[in-house]
């Protein structure tokens, strides 16, 4: 045991000089470190790779703001030729499944049974009516306790029956007027649109929980398991800390943005028609914040658990409410508005709806950039701020 | 030359945390000679830990001066940072990073390279015996192993000071003999080494000594110079003629007695005054005992520097009322594990595990951290289901017998398990209420607990500031309110002063004589002495099984003739291991 060799176990002194700046070998050999326990913990995995795809899957097909197949009750009080003619052209669109009832009691019966969302009543004096050009009129009731399932009913009915007018029109008036609007039918069938418009809001989504979400968890760690400790007994600088925690983070943020992308393209038929360069570009700045975020939360709790707490309360909901993936901000009251303004989530949403849906549009994707450019710097400043080199 | 001599020198050092009521430390002024072991040795919240952190730069001073090889460790960090190697408490390992991949992290970030990196591992692997375990995870390896990893990584880059923060806490005793000999190779090739620890017999093996309470320094000097104002005070009392724990508790309210433990069959008691006995016909000793000088140890000092053990009596004891045996119960048998096994996956955490517990005996387990005695003591109070075996408490298990079962029952979690946002009233009203007691028993014994465990200065003060001595009082206080016939104590008495130790083993002697059941865990060797019978608990197996006496005679060799319990452990552990 008394080797005395160990004494210069670590070799001869060399008196070199260290502490200010950044190694390259100690931020290697960090961000190497950091790598093999981001790649070793399963549940990092989990959420960087398992979790979007069942999210991005979820937003898309689960969350659906159009309804595909509408059962809808109806009530003829009228035999004539006009009545029977409106209820063929409910018959024949696809959206209807139509449950003909004997009295208005018993249609409202199975409608709070839930086996109808809505009703058409046509009056006995419709055909007499509309043959006499008295503005012959329907009647829709709708289940008010689901609202948009209501609001649903009552816009496809008042469509078709604007269709149904609109082709009955020239024996009203005696003049024809050519085929029909073709255009409408998009509003019966908006499923696809819809899809195209929320798979690129729920990319962001899934951006804050990798960006913000794993990154709280890092810092906190290493305090934690009092790892912290033994790293500031070290050589190492500050900015080599901090670079070792945002690298490798990076990383793995753009490689599960590459998985969401082809996801949302090849498996679930969302166009993009932009560039992938600036999608590139933007998705490193929306990173760059959300991951300046959570280092920030990490730094500064010094607790896993509270800083993954806060990263979800101020990272995945506002991303979720505020970020205009679901809710419009545009018809937000003024002070939500302007506290959008903040996330980092809305200024990415906003860009990621754009790249699929539209193209390449500078006029919106500038000033985004520019303002998660902004984000990144106040979040990775702070955070910068916040790592020091002593424990105190 | 001076230089050389005073490697860390420390002038009027005060640290304060914001909020805190008192300073973690207070006015210390110190020197450590280069090229020697000195020991840090106190409870928890003595200010071990704010102390090396201190000298390793991780916290500025409030005030006072702070010198290390000469340099100011927080102003000139970076040029002191490569001299010092500093092992925290938890050996600032990562877990999921294998042997190889931690020490390439430390040598990297110590400016360890090339040939000088090949051979300063292929040193520290032999130094450590690490050399075959180079690819295990250190998360998967023993307690005794990431101390040695943690030791290899701090040494890396040739520090010329080495701060260890309680490296030997809840490691195995061979782990910990073995850690102690390599340290002891380092200073011998000039290294200054601070090692902080709550354990007196560590501290007695260092070259130098400070002793620790409350944020001071209470004394310094080597074991030698502390230990001597206590050589003609410390003796064995033996052939007695009844029960040792019953002697010790007359004779610790002798006036000329300032302390006293248990030693087998004999009783070891410290003097006042040196040379002053007390009177041992008049203790009802027995006619054949006598006295026997003994040397001296360094918790004989700290506790005399403390004023003295805390006298004899058990204010619980007095309150407890005694209860008549239960008829129905096997009196030998109160507490039964029965081939208990318990399997987290491919871990096996107790094999086979049997031993039997009798009606007011104090059953001790004992074993290094990771051994398996929390997990048979969860299983026996029915908090684990074991895998197969079964663990009973009073005839009935306990997993799934009804709460009135569980209202015989104590137990005093091994982390403190109160709530902290409570003050010291409403956990002890809540707890009272958990057990049921209601309005005038529940003022009545809500009171009594009070007056018993001096709590009523802290009534409305938060359980979570509490003084740690205080915290494991009300703990107890809460585990023993309602009178239960059988107590669970989990490591009770880890991280608090010696004084504090004694009083509760008063407490727990006491009620064991009030016919009490209980089982006890500790990783201090010496405490093992206090029990009835212990079981050693290593890797899982329950090793031995008996009276610390016959524990301590089975290992007795002509070298070696007055084993010391942690002798008679690693003697059991080796073994065991070449069964």
């Amino acid at each position: 045991m008394n080797d005395p060799s160990i004494r210069n176990a670590g070799g001869a002194p060399n008196g070199r000089i260290s502490g200010k700046g950044i190694s390259m070998r100690r931020l290697l050999a960090l961000c190497r470190k950091e790598s093999y326990q981001i790649v070793r913990d399963p549940s990092n995995i989990l959420i960087a790779f398992v979790l979007p795809v069942i999210l991005l899957f979820l937003y898309g097909f689960a969350i659906n703001l159009d309804v595909s197949l509408v059962r809808l009750g109806l009530l003829r009080l009228d035999d004539g030729p006009a009545a029977v003619s409106f209820e063929q052209q409910l018959r024949g669109n696809p959206v209807f499944e139509l449950h003909p009832g004997a009295s208005q009691a018993a249609l409202q019966a199975a409608m709070s049974r839930g086996e109808i969302r809505g009703m058409v009543v046509i009056q006995s004096d419709f055909s007499s009516k509309w043959t006499h050009g008295q503005g012959a009129a329907i009647q829709v009731l709708t289940d008010g306790s689901e609202p948009n399932t209501a609001n649903f009913v009552s816009s496809y009915v008042q469509g078709a029956f604007a269709n149904w007018q609109a082709a009955r029109a020239p024996l009203a008036d005696g003049t024809p007027v050519p085929g029909l609007d073709l255009r409408s039918r998009a509003w019966y069938n908006p499923a696809t649109i819809s899809r195209d418009y929320l798979v690129p809001g729920s990319i962001a989504v899934v951006m804050t929980i990798i960006g913000a979400l794993l990154t709280s968890l890092v810092v906190a760690r290493e305090w934690e398991r009092g790892t912290m400790e033994a790293l500031l007994a070290t050589p190492v600088t500050a900015a080599e800390l901090l670079l070792s925690k945002i690298l490798p983070y990076y990383v793995l943020g753009m490689v599960a943005m590459v998985l969401c992308t082809l996801v949302a393209v090849l498996l679930m038929g969302v166009p993009f028609r932009g560039s992938f360069l600036v999608l590139a570009g933007s998705s490193t700045l929306f990173l760059g914040a959300a991951l300046g975020f959570g280092l920030f939360l990490s730094t500064t709790l010094r607790n896993q658990f509270n800083a993954a707490q806060a990263a979800l309360t101020a990272g995945f909901l506002p991303a979720m409410m505020l970020s205009g993936f679901v809710f419009e901000i545009g018809s937000m009251p003024l002070p939500l508005r302007l506290l959008t303004r903040v996330f980092p989530a809305r200024y990415f949403t906003s860009s990621l709806q754009t790249l699929f849906q539209a193209g390449t549009i500078p006029a919106i994707l500038v000033p985004n950039d520019l303002c998660l450019a902004l984000l990144m710097v106040f979040w990775l400043t702070l955070t910068a701020r916040k790592t020091t080199r002593t424990l105190d | 030359m001076t230089e050389a001599a005073t490697a860390i020198e420390v002038r009027g050092l005060l640290k304060r945390f914001p909020g805190a009521p008192a300073p973690a430390l207070d006015q210390l002024t110190t020197a450590m000679r280069a090229g020697t072991i000195t020991g840090l040795v106190g409870p928890d919240g003595a200010g071990k830990t704010t102390f090396l952190r201190t000298l390793a730069g991780l916290l500025s001073p409030s005030e006072g001066e702070v010198r290390v090889l000469g340099l100011d460790p927080c102003a000139q960090s970076a040029e002191l940072r490569e001299q010092i190697g500093y092992m925290p408490q938890k050996f600032g390992l990562y877990e999921d990073l294998s042997v190889l991949e931690n020490l390439t992290l430390y040598a990297d970030l110590r400016n360890v390279v090339g040939a000088e990196r090949a051979a300063a591992f292929e040193r520290l692997l032999a130094f450590t015996d690490l050399a075959a375990f180079t690819g295990r995870y250190a998360g998967k390896l023993s307690g005794g192993m990431k101390q040695k990893l943690g030791l290899a990584c701090s040494l890396l880059g040739h520090p010329q000071i080495l701060l260890l923060d309680e490296p030997g806490v809840g490691v195995d005793p061979i782990s910990r003999r073995e850690l102690w000999k390599m340290v002891r190779a380092l200073a011998g090739d000039g290294m200054t080494v601070v090692w902080s620890t709550a354990y007196l017999d560590e501290a007695e093996l260092c070259d130098d000594v400070r002793l620790m309470a409350e944020g001071r320094i209470r004394a310094s000097g080597t074991p030698r110079e502390l230990m001597d104002p206590m050589v003609g005070r410390c003796f064995q009392i033996t052939q007695l003629a009844d029960s040792p724990r019953s002697l010790l508790h007359r004779v610790l309210n002798a006036p000329e007695v300032i302390d006293g433990a248990i030693q087998g069959s004999a009783v070891r008691i410290v003097l006042r005054e040196a040379e002053v006995f007390p009177d041992l016909a008049r203790l009802g000793a027995g006619a054949e005992a006598t006295f026997r000088a003994v040397p001296p140890r360094l918790e004989d000092a700290f506790i005399s520097l403390l004023g003295g053990g805390p006298g004899g009596d058990s204010a619980l004891a007095q309150v407890t009322q005694a209860r008549e045996p239960d008829p129905a119960l096997d009196p030998e048998g109160i507490i039964q594990a029965r081939h208990l096994c318990k399997r987290f996956g491919a871990f096996q955490a107790t094999d086979d595990v049997s031993f039997a517990v009798a009606r007011g005996e104090i059953f001790g387990l004992l074993g290094p951290n990771g051994a398996g005695k929390s997990t048979t003591f969860k299983m026996e109070c029915g908090l684990l289901k074991p895998t197969s075996g079964q663990a009973l408490v009073m005839g009935l298990n306990l997993e799934h017998s009804p709460s009135q079962a569980r209202q015989q029952l104590g137990y005093m979690a091994q982390k403190f398990s109160l709530y902290g946002q409570l003050s010291v009233r409403q956990n002890l009203l809540f707890f009272s209420e958990i057990y049921g007691l209601t309005g005038e028993t529940q003022r009545f014994k809500v009171q009594q607990m009070v007056e018993t465990f001096d709590l009523a200065p802290f009534l409305d003060t938060l359980a979570g500031e509490l003084p740690l001595g205080f915290k494991q009082r009300l703990a107890l206080a809460c585990a023993v309110m309602h009178e239960p016939q059988v107590l669970f104590l989990d490591e009770p008495t880890s991280g608090v002063d010696p004084v504090t130790r004694r009083e509760f083993w008063n407490h727990i002697h006491g009620l064991a004589n009030k016919g009490v059941t209980i089982i006890v865990t500790t990783h201090f060797m010496d405490e093992a002495e206090y029990c009835d019978r212990i079981g050693l608990v290593y890797r899982g197996r329950l090793i031995a099984l008996g009276r610390p006496d016959d524990l301590k005679q089975r290992c007795a060799t002509p070298e070696r003739p007055d084993p010391t319990m942690e002798d008679a452990f690693i003697a059991l552990i080796l073994e065991a291991e070449h069964e």
